[in-house]
C-alpha cells in the first residue's frame, strides 16, 4: 500500500511518499532530509506529537504556566494527557527548562517549562 | 528632557535582537521601552513548537525563543528596560512621550528602532456581514484569552480564514475541550502551513471547507451560527449550496498588518496599502535615524528571520549613531 504524508518536523513540509508493508513503512519518498523517514516510519507505526498546553499556577506573578513534553508522546495519549495537565497546580517560581512532572502519564517522558514565572509580586 | 544615545519601542522578539545588536555594535547608551509588564511579546502566547529552527537549529516554543534572548538581555547592565511603557506620540525630532505608572515622560534619542510588531485584521477589514453578537474574536485574541489568562472564550468554534494562527487555535481549542465545527477559507488551499493542517485539524478531524465564505454571523446576544457557501473562482457565491453551522464562536483568522501609527505621528511616509514604512533598503525609513524592524517593518513568516533582520536593524543604527560624532 502505498500512502501520502506531510513532514511535520519543520515549516518545509516535504510531501513523503511511504510504501506500506504489513503495519511498517518500507519504502520512503520525497523527504529533503532524514528526519522526514524517521517521522514517516513513526507516523505509519506509531504516530507521536509534542503536546505544548498550560499548567495553573498559585500564588506566582503568572496564571498559567506554559508547558512542553520533553519528547513526542503517543497520538492517542494526548487527550488523556490534558486530562491530567488540568489536575497539575505549580506553586514554586520556577525558568524555562525546568522539569515540572517526571515520568508523565508513566511514559517515561517530563513535562517542561517554557517560560520563567517568578513570586507574585 | 532626558537625552539618549538609541531607544528602542517594543520588547518583543524584534527589539530585544536590536537592543542585544546595538550594544553588541559599540552602543551602550540603550533605552528599551515595552508597554507590557514583561519582555517577549506576542512569543510568550504561542505556546507551540515550531520557532527556532532556522537560528538555534532547535525546535523551540515561542517563550523557550524569547527566553534565550531575555536572559541576555538582562546580563546587559547598559541596556535600560522599561516595562508599562506606553509610547503615546512621537516627533520629527525622535522626542518620544510615553506613560508609565508614576507619570508622563520624555525622551529624545539620537537614533531610534521601532520594533512595535503588527496586529490582525479584524473581522471589519474583511467584510463579513450579520448581527454584531458577542463571541466574534480575532483567533490571537482567542489565544492570548487561552494561554496567558487562563480563560475558554467558547465551547463551539467555527475559524474563519486558515491562517497558521486559526489552525493552531483549532488545535487548541479542542484539546480545551472545545468543539471546533469547521475552518471557512475562501481560497482553494491553505494560507497556513501544511504541517500545521496536518498536526491542528487533521489529528483531530476538524472539517476544512476551501472555496467556502461565511455569508452571515447570527446572533442577537452571543453568535448562534453562521451561515456558510461554496464559491466559483470568482469567489461569489454559488446558489443553493448554503448552510448552516451553530456555534458560540467565531474565530477570525485573516492575517496582519504592522503597527507604524507612531512612526507617521513623525512624519514617516507611510505605504497606506500594506502600512509598512516605504523603504529603500530593509529596515530604513524616510527618516534618517528612525528604523524599523520586526514586523512593524513588513509581516514575517518566520521569528528566525526577525531576529537576524533586526540585528541588522541594530546595527544599522550603530553606525547611523555613530556617524553624527
Ligand atoms: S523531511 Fe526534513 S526538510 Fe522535509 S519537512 Fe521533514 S524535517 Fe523538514
Amino acid at each position: 500500500m502505498n500512502k501520502s504524508l506531510v513532514c511535520i518536523e519543520c515549516p518545509k513540509g516535504c510531501v513523503l511518499s511511504v510504501d506500506i508493508e504489513s503495519s511498517k513503512a518500507k519504502d520512503v519518498k520525497g523527504a529533503k532530509c532524514p528526519k522526514g523517514v524517521i517521522y514517516a516510519q513513526a507516523e505509519v507505526e506509531n504516530p507521536t506529537r509534542v503536546l505544548t498546553s498550560t499548567l495553573l499556577a498559585e500564588g506566582l506573578e503568572l496564571r498559567l504556566v506554559p508547558v512542553r513534553t520533553d519528547k513526542p508522546i503517543p497520538k492517542k495519549d494526548l487527550f488523556k494527557a490534558m486530562e491530567e495537565i488540568r489536575k497539575i497546580r505549580i506553586r514554586k517560581p520556577l525558568k524555562a527548562g525546568d522539569t515540572v512532572f517526571r515520568n508523565f502519564l508513566g511514559l517515561g517522558i517530563n513535562l517542561i517549562a517554557t517560560r520563567e514565572v517568578g513570586k507574585r509580586r | 528632557m532626558i537625552k539618549r544615545d538609541l531607544v528602542i519601542v517594543g520588547g518583543g522578539p524584534a527589539g530585544l535582537a536590536a537592543a542585544i545588536s546595538a550594544y553588541e555594535n559599540g552602543i551602550k547608551d540603550i533605552l528599551l521601552l515595552e508597554r507590557d509588564q514583561y519582555l517577549g511579546g506576542l512569543l510568550n502566547q504561542c505556546i507551540h513548537t515550531g520557532f527556532g529552527i532556522e537560528y538555534f537549529k532547535e525546535v523551540l516554543t515561542g517563550p523557550e525563543y524569547a527566553d534565550r534572548f531575555i536572559r541576555k538581555i538582562k546580563n546587559i547592565t547598559s541596556i535600560e528596560i522599561s516595562l508599562r511603557s506606553f509610547v503615546v506620540r512621537l516627533e520629527k525630532d525622535k522626542t518620544l512621550t510615553y506613560l508609565k505608572p508614576g507619570g508622563l515622560f520624555t525622551v529624545r534619542p539620537r537614533a531610534l528602532i521601532m520594533a512595535t510588531g503588527c496586529r490582525e485584521k479584524t473581522r471589519e477589514m474583511v467584510h463579513i456581514p450579520g448581527t454584531r453578537p458577542a463571541g466574534i474574536f480575532s483567533a490571537g485574541l482567542a489565544q492570548k484569552l487561552i494561554n496567558i489568562e487562563g480563560l475558554l472564550p467558547g465551547k463551539e468554534v467555527v475559524i474563519i480564514g486558515s491562517g497558521d494562527i486559526g489552525l493552531i487555535m483549532a488545535r487548541r481549542f479542542t484539546l480545551e475541550g472545545a468543539e471546533v465545527k469547521g475552518i471557512i477559507e475562501i481560497q482553494p488551499t491553505t494560507r497556513g502551513l501544511l504541517r500545521n493542517v496536518v498536526q491542528c485539524v487533521e489529528d483531530f478531524g476538524i472539517p476544512i471547507y476551501f472555496n467556502h465564505k461565511v455569508l452571515r454571523i447570527h446572533g442577537s446576544d452571543r453568535v448562534e451560527k453562521v451561515s456558510v457557501a461554496k464559491v466559483d473562482e470568482k469567489m461569489n457565491e454559488i446558489a443553493g449550496t448554503e448552510f448552516d453551522i451553530e456555534c458560540d464562536t467565531v474565530l477570525v483568522s485573516v492575517g496582519l498588518i504592522p503597527e507604524n501609527e507612531l512612526i507617521e505621528m513623525a512624519g514617516v511616509i507611510i505605504d497606506k496599502r500594506t502600512n509598512s514604512p516605504v523603504s529603500t533598503e530593509v529596515n530604513k525609513t524616510s527618516v534618517p535615524g528612525i528604523f524599523v524592524c520586526g514586523n512593524s517593518y513588513k509581516v514575517y513568516d518566520y521569528v528566525d528571520s526577525v531576529t537576524v533582520d533586526s540585528q541588522l536593524a541594530g546595527k544599522m543604527a550603530a553606525e547611523y549613531i555613530k556617524g553624527l560624532d
